[in-house]
């Protein structure tokens, strides 16, 4: 049966602000220099300080130092004003200039321009169409061709965060469904309930979103449209209903069904036609199912062999193959949209930690340091991991880069924050 | 374990005082979702019937201890536990008009969706053991909530063993 509703709270704030603290880097960061962006216009001044968060952009990335502005000798904002002398006298890697132009009413051009000072080249230049309403988003895409440029990685700044909030009230605990920008802006509260909420999943084109809502007392999966709030029920079958990750197509999903009996296993749900199919029939725990990137395997969790450990399946059925052997208990397994990486839950001598497979080596490398750490997903660009911890008995978030040498804590005002999902790239 | 033992009569002492006041230490979600105004709660209220009364008083089972705990990673009812839930069983076997939902819930510690799975489990335990003594599958259904709904808040082996548990809810 499908169940088509409006989720009104598509655009509600959440109260818990997340707020970003560096907590430790293992990376010498490189000096550069961001330069205030300059202004034509009829307005009193840009809507956006656009240079204010491309600096914070490479500031929390880890790998950058921007200078502070009285550092700057000069402060140009077109390329032909820039002399290069004086920014290597600070010794500055690269220069990023740039302007943002008003265009009409609501219209803007923003264009930047990143220069290497040393060798006395442009090394990327762009100029965007931008809005009052996208006009963060433009930044921070212009922070990720910068990124990208001077780190050969990926940047991951235009990208978004969902996760779920718990907040205790006097009358019961709240759960919502939240996302926001990577660096915690623009938080929106898209679905919020007094039962749980669990397992947010990302759509390959980053516009849904499914999980599992405890709503009435049972569990269902339901996956919600982020733009317009409407969401449609997927399954909610008697027990359990579970777990839900979509295919890279983005036309199924993967599944735990439980049945009456509390046998769980893993299905595949067709989201057009609907229809199920069961790819194991162990008695044991089969959860926690997980798409390889090019839709071949379903990588997954089961207790088959007493403790949880990760196997693969192929998407068409067959039998599974034991991934994950050393310790007792490995679960939730994610790949890296690379396909090179796996990222688990592991049980290190007492303590929950997120471990990093490499598929090929298989060695396994700990990547967290707490007690309770869970739900690794991996960003976009492969090279960095978010995850939920505990702090002075609080959900918080925490990054670490898939080296284990930067990481950033994500904390909120209050309440428990925890599941965090990175989205895939934003589509220009 | 013998002060393991005494845990646990602090908190049986605990249910059975808070069952003969009409209560169960959990607000009952089913009522909290008809208190709900968000859209995202309309229409499911009804969807499963769930709601209403708590059916134990009825029956004198404020008597009746309604939570059984479960030792770290097993979902086996504790020999001391068997009684209880032998005694949910009669009053479904006297009552064929009774329904119970099981609630299986965990600890924190590990993953939340296999914690799902844990739960599940130990509810399916109980439920086992109420068939056995000839309750019937229809008055049975199973919820679990891993470790999303914790009795106690806290990171210490006292809230995880008052966390490791199935509440026995009458629906009907």
């Amino acid at each position: 049966m499908l169940i088509a509703l409006l989720a009104s709270l598509a655009t509600a704030p959440v109260f818990a602000e997340i707020t970003i603290e560096i907590t430790g880097g293992g990376v010498k960061r490189a000096p550069v220099a961001v330069v205030p962006f300059g202004w034509e216009g009829q307005d009193a001044g840009a809507p956006l300080d656009v240079a204010a968060l491309i600096s914070a952009d490479l500031y929390r990335s880890g790998r950058f130092e921007p200078k502070a502005e009285s550092d700057m000798l000069q402060k140009p904002t077109e390329g032909t004003e820039l002399d290069f002398g004086d920014w290597t006298i600070l010794g500055v890697e690269a220069v990023v200039i740039g302007k943002v132009v008003q265009t009409g009413d609501n219209a803007y051009s923003v264009q930047f321009q990143l220069f290497d000072p040393f060798a006395r080249t442009q090394l990327v230049g762009y100029r965007m169409p931008a809005s009052r309403g996208n006009m963060r988003r433009v930044a921070h895409r212009a922070a990720d061709m910068i990124y990208e440029k001077l780190t050969g990685i990926q940047g991951v700044f235009a990208t978004q965060v969902a996760f779920v909030t718990a907040m205790k009230r006097d009358n019961g605990t709240r759960y919502r469904l939240v996302v926001a920008d990577y660096d915690g802006e623009a938080e929106h509260t898209i679905m919020e309930s007094p039962d749980p909420i669990m397992s947010p999943a990302w759509s390959p084109d980053s516009r849904r979103l499914a999980y599992v809502s405890f709503e009435g007392g049972r569990s269902s999966i339901y996956v919600q449209q982020l733009r317009t709030g409407s969401r449609l029920q997927i399954s909610s079958e008697p027990g359990i209903n579970g777990a839900p990750s979509f295919s890279p197509d983005g036309r199924q999903l993967v599944v735990t069904l439980g049945g009456v009996d509390g046998n769980l296993d893993i299905y595949t749900i067709d989201l057009t036609s609907r229809e199920k199919k069961r790819l194991t029939t162990h008695r044991a725990i089969d959860t926690e199912g997980s798409w390889s990137p090019d839709g071949r395997e379903i990588y997954f969790t089961s207790d088959r062999a007493g403790g949880p450990q990760v196997y693969k399946i192929s998407a068409a059925g067959g039998t599974p193959e034991r991934v994950s052997f050393e310790g007792s208990y490995n679960a939730r397994p994610r790949l890296s949209p690379d396909g090179k990486k796996l990222a688990l839950v592991h049980n290190d001598g007492g303590n929950f930690r997120i471990g990093i497979m490499d598929l090929k080596y298989k060695d396994l490398l700990i990547l967290s340091t707490g007690k309770q750490d869970e739900s690794p997903s991996f960003a976009p660009n492969s090279d960095i991991l978010i995850y939920a911890t505990r702090q002075s008995g609080n959900g918080v978030l925490e990054t670490v880069s898939a080296d284990g040498l930067i990481r950033q804590r994500l904390a909120s005002g209050e309440g428990d924050v925890r599941e965090p999902v990175w989205s895939p790239f934003a589509r220009f | 374990m013998a002060q393991h033992k005494l845990i646990f009569l602090i908190v049986f002492a605990f249910v059975i005082s808070a069952c003969s006041k009409n209560t169960i230490p959990d607000p009952d979600p089913t009522e909290a979702i008809h208190n709900q105004q968000g859209a995202t709660s309309d229409g499911f209220g009804d969807v499963d019937g769930v709601g209403g009364e708590e059916f134990g008083d009825n029956l004198g089972a404020g008597e009746l201890a309604n939570i059984i705990f479960f030792d770290f990673d097993s979902a086996e009812v504790r020999a001391e536990d068997t009684e209880i839930v032998s005694r949910h069983a009669l009053q479904l076997v006297d009552n064929p008009n009774a329904q119970v939902r099981l609630e299986g819930h965990t600890d924190e510690r590990g993953s939340r969706e296999y914690n799902i799975g844990l739960g599940e489990r130990r509810a399916q335990s109980v439920r086992r053991l109420l068939l056995i003594q000839g309750a019937s599958a229809a008055q049975i259904s199973t919820v679990s909530f891993g470790e999303e709904r914790p009795a106690v808040e806290g990171s210490d082996e006292s809230a995880y063993e008052q966390n490791r548990r199935v509440e026995i809810r009458y629906t009907n």
